[in-house]
This record gives C-alpha cells, sequence and structure tokens, in this order.
C-alpha cells in the first residue's frame, strides 16, 4: 500500500551554530510511511558513522521487508504484529553493526547514537526509540511529548527527584541511559498508537528540544502547520536563535487522510486506485 | 566541581568542594561539613551530588534548613543559592560556573552505562536530632570554627567568591530566549476593526485567514520578519509583494494580506 497521498512529511537538519559537523542522520520514505531520525555521539566522525550506519540499515533492510509483508498483520502464534518484529528486528541489526564496527576500527570505539523510528499503516502509527531523540504529537491545540527520554535526567524525574520544572535548570542534560551501538545487544521501546487525520508528528533530535521549549514548539505548528516545510524551517531557526549549541534534526509527519490496511481481495484491489 | 562557601555575618571561612556523592553536614564530628554550633543539629542535612546536580536533604533538623530564605525539606541546588544554618550561610556555586569545564566537550551526548555510576542513594529515614537541645536556640560561635579558617585565606576566598558572582551573569545552563531588541506593534488600517492595535509579544504571530492566505511574523534576535505561509498570492510590503523567504520588517512598513492593510510598527 503506498501511504504518499495519506501523509505529508518534511524534514530538515542543520549543524546548529557551535558544532562544525553534523552527527544527526535523518531519512524517510514516504510511500512506505517510515521516517528515521538519529543522533550519533563519539569522537572525530565517529558519531556521523554511527547515526548514518542506523538509518541506513534501517531504512533498507525496512524498506524490503515492506514491499514482502502486511504490517499490520498480526503473528497467528505470538498475536503480535509484524511491525513490532520488523522494527525490533532491524533495530537489533543495527545495533549489531554498529557494535562491530566501534569494536573492529579503533578510531570507531564507542561510538553509538540515539534513535527514533516511526512506522505509520492501518490508521497506526509504530514508534520505538532509544535514548533522548524524541517524539511529539499535535493534536487540535494539544501538543505533547509521546515518547520518554532513556536520560538520567528523565530517572531522576520518574524518581520524583526533580519536577519538569527544575529538570529544565539541571547540568546533567546530556547523558542518556540507553544507545544503540554501545552494547552486544539493545532493547528499544516500542509502542503503538492510533493516528486521526489532521494529526501532526515531529521527530527531533535533543538539539530541537533542549534549546526550544515545548510550548514553542507547540506554537510554531500551530502557526505553521499549513506549510510543513516552512515548520521545520522555522524550527531549527528557532532552537539556532536560541543558541544552537547541538545539531538540530526534524521530522514533520501531517496525517492527510486515513490509511486504513486494505481487507481482502476486493479492498485491495480498490486500494490500488486511492 | 561545585562548591561551597561556608560563611558567618559575611565573614568566610571556608570553602567545601562538593567531591562526595553525600556530603553531610552537622554539629557533630563526623560530619563532612562540622559547624560546632548550638542550633546545628548532631545530623543536620546532607547533599547529595549526582555528577552536575546537587541536592539539598534535611535530615528532620531541630531547627530546619533554609535556602533563600525558605525553609526547605528538599532541595535542587541551583547556582548562587545561599542555605542557612543558624548565623550560619553556605553558599552554592554550581559546577558549570565553578568548574573549568569546556562548555562544548560538556553538552555533548554521552551515554551512562549501568554501573559507571553508583546508584543514587535512596531518600534517607529522617535522622532523629534528639542530640539538639531547642532550648538554646541562640548562637554561640564556637572557637573552633572561627579559627578554622586564617584570616589571609578567608580575604582571598572571598574575592574569588566575588569573581564567581560576577561570573555567573553567564549561566552555562537553560538557554534563555533571546530577548526581543525592541517592543513592536501592529495596527489595522483597513477593514472593520480599523484602529485596533496589538503588541508582538509571541515569538510567532500569524496574520490572515487559514485556507486563504497565512503570513506569520518571526521574532528574531536580529529584528521582526514576515513569512509567507500559505495561500496563492504572498502578502505585500509598501505594495511590493514578497518573495518566498522572511522578509526583514522596518519601523511603519505596510503589511497588505488578505485584503487587510495592516502597520507594523516599533513602540517607542
Amino acid at each position: 500500500m503506498n501511504l504518499s497521498q495519506a501523509l505529508e512529511i518534511a524534514s530538515h537538519t542543520d549543524p546548529g551554530m557551535v558544532r562544525s559537523h553534523n552527527e544527526d542522520s535523518i531519512a524517510s520514505i514516504a510511500e512506505k510511511g517510515l521516517v528515521v531520525l538519529a543522533d550519533g555521539m563519539g569522537g572525530y566522525n565517529a558519531g556521523e558513522v554511527a547515526s548514518g550506519m542506523a538509518t541506513t540499515v534501517i531504512t533498507t533492510e525496512l524498506r524490503q521487508l515492506l514491499e514482502d509483508n502486511e504490517p499490520h498483520e498480526a503473528d497467528p502464534k505470538s498475536g503480535q504484529k509484524a511491525a513490532l518484529k520488523m522494527l525490533q528486528e532491524q533495530v537489533t541489526k543495527a545495533n549489531t553493526s554498529i557494535y562491530q564496527a566501534s569494536q573492529s576500527q579503533p578510531q570507531y570505539a564507542g561510538m553509538g547514537t540515539t534513535l527514533v523510528v516511526a512506522l505509520f499503516y492501518d490508521n497506526k502509527v509504530m514508534v520505538a526509540h532509544i535514548g533522548d531523540s524524541r517524539m511529539y504529537r499535535m493534536r487540535g491545540d494539544e501538543f505533547s511529548q509521546v515518547t520518554k527520554d532513556h536520560s538520567l535526567l528523565q530517572e531522576q524525574m520518574d524518581a520524583g527527584m526533580l519536577t519538569k520544572e527544575q529538570a529544565k535548570h539541571s547540568a546533567n542534560k546530556n547523558l542518556v541511559t540507553r544507545a544503540l551501538g554501545i552494547d552486544p545487544t539493545v532493547e528499544a521501546e516500542i509502542h503503538e498508537y492510533d493516528t486521526q487525520p489532521g494529526d501532526v508528528y515531529l521527530l527531533c533530535s535533543d538539539g530541537l528540544s533542549d534549546m526550544v521549549s515545548d510550548e514553542d514548539m507547540g506554537m510554531a505548528l500551530q502557526a505553521l502547520g499549513a506549510n510543513l516545510n516552512l515548520a521545520t524551517q522555522q524550527l531549527v531557526q528557532m532552537a539556532n536563535d536560541n543558541g544552537g549549541r547541538d545539531n538540530i534534526s526534524v521530522i514533520l509527519i501531517k496525517i492527510l487522510r486515513e490509511y486504513p490496511a486494505a481487507q481482502g481481495l476486493a479492498s485491495k484491489i480498490f486500494g490500488w486506485f486511492r | 566541581m561545585a562548591k561551597l562557601i561556608l560563611s558567618m555575618d559575611g565573614l568566610v571561612l571556608k570553602e567545601i568542594v562538593l567531591s562526595k556523592e553525600r556530603t553531610t553536614i552537622g554539629r557533630k564530628p563526623h560530619n563532612d561539613i562540622q559547624i560546632d554550633n548550638l542550633a546545628v543539629s548532631g545530623e543536620h542535612a546532607v547533599i547529595v551530588t549526582i555528577l552536575a546536580d546537587s541536592f539539598l536533604e534535611d535530615l528532620g533538623s531541630t531547627n530546619g534548613t533554609c535556602v533563600n530564605g525558605k525553609t526547605v525539606k528538599k532541595h535542587f541546588l541551583q547556582n548562587n543559592d545561599v542555605i542557612e544554618l543558624g548565623k550560619y550561610k553556605l553558599k552554592y556555586i554550581s559546577e558549570a560556573v565553578a568548574g573549568a569545564t569546556k562548555a562544548a566537550d560538556f553538552e555533548k551526548t554521552m551515554i551512562l552505562r549501568p554501573g559507571a555510576m553508583r546508584k543514587p542513594p535512596e531518600p534517607q529515614a529522617p535522622a532523629v536530632a534528639a542530640s539538639a537541645p531547642p532550648v538554646h536556640t541562640s548562637t554561640m560561635p564556637s572557637g573552633a570554627a572561627a579559627a578554622a579558617a586564617p584570616a589571609p585565606a578567608a580575604a582571598s576566598a572571598r574575592a574569588h567568591g566575588d569573581t564567581q558572582v560576577g561570573m555567573a551573569a553567564a549561566p552555562a545552563a537553560a538557554p534563555a530566549p533571546a530577548a526581543p531588541v525592541r517592543h513592536a506593534m501592529l495596527q489595522l488600517l483597513s477593514g472593520a476593526n480599523a484602529g485596533k492595535e496589538m503588541e508582538l509579544v509571541k515569538p510567532l504571530t500569524t496574520l490572515g485567514k487559514p485556507g486563504v492566505q497565512v503570513a506569520v511574523i518571526t521574532r528574531r534576535p536580529q529584528g521582526f520578519f514576515i513569512t509567507h505561509v500559505e495561500g496563492v498570492s504572498k502578502p505585500s510590503i509598501n505594495g511590493t509583494p514578497i518573495e518566498v523567504q522572511a522578509h526583514a520588517l522596518n519601523d511603519h512598513d505596510v503589511i497588505e494580506l488578505a485584503g487587510v492593510k495592516v502597520e507594523f510598527f516599533y513602540k517607542t
């Protein structure tokens, strides 16, 4: 099923005002409803290598898998959706590739990356994330964070040591507790949500979420939701105007209309003409 | 590393670096920071430091712990916070200001591996501060604490402290949104609400009718800019339609969109 008519996708990535190179990496396949964002870390150019490997492995592998499989179909034995299995397997594969590269090449030692992947199918979105790259959702007037960071700060907030307001002043913003490619195995946090026409989903690296408040991000989407390209540029510009201390990446996905999975032969044929 | 500056009556007594995960404060000698004064409980408070952040926790002291004049049970310490214990003051200088850590290195995202750091300590059950008699609240500075810091050292420490305060004007954490250069206003020149004024207070202000023609005015450190968002025709400034990219607004520019004229001007 081709989703390029149901989803509008815009993205923008920028090195920011301080860093000389961009260690973020983004990719999207509109017709498959797949978007990937990774924020690499590690010395010299290793961060770029790690994030680049993550997006490449996941997009190429998933493109092939989505050709042959329907993501909404559940496995008869486990009852799990095919999408879940695909995402789990590809995250594992990306992790293994990065881990092995960092083990075999001394210049890549210790490299890793955060990851957020969203796969749209059957009026739903499945999100897998690792680390502090985020997904937000704008539905009507409500702008809210969907993913929960794997970071020291989030753990401290969960433990009740810090409130959200206090967390803005913490000096420990930059520590993630989970990343791709650091250990031989990693577990991505995966959840599925229903989508509605009109929803706008925002994927971003911490270069945006650390520099621009949630309210301002929501305001930008509210004001510029009609022009996604402009909205991505505006978000990046806001982060840069506030200092732009890290690489900034943004992907916006707008749900233009419903995209139910084709059920049975008749609707499959109908699906071709849509 | 973050540090505390202990002072009494404006006289700096001691500087304490928060190098431990738990730094205890109290009257009894086993505390990391001993304040031998009857207004201070035996085990008065503890400062838990997790990497660059420090948390102050009162351990059920008899006379309580004040931060910046407010009594606290638990407090996330910010640069320049003043902790008061009786007549004694402890000023907190955060790592970002006190340390020589380079901002660029510091902000790089890093992985925190399990086991790399010990678990943050569980909040302790309040220690029984039975040892502090509540009757003797009047301070009696003991010779020990006053003599602990020789006068020259105290003077230099204070001078050092002053420089730090000066530096605190540029905080490393919490990116402050760039302040608007000047206050700007819009005034409607035509239509039913002609004459009506509004101030551009938000970072983004949209103009026009959704689905017909929309433009947005963005507030940036460099000034105000107008950008075309949607619609077939683009807004015009002083009669000339703008291009696709953002257009800088000058004082008394007249914006025309969706059949309405609006004047942009800076508030004097």
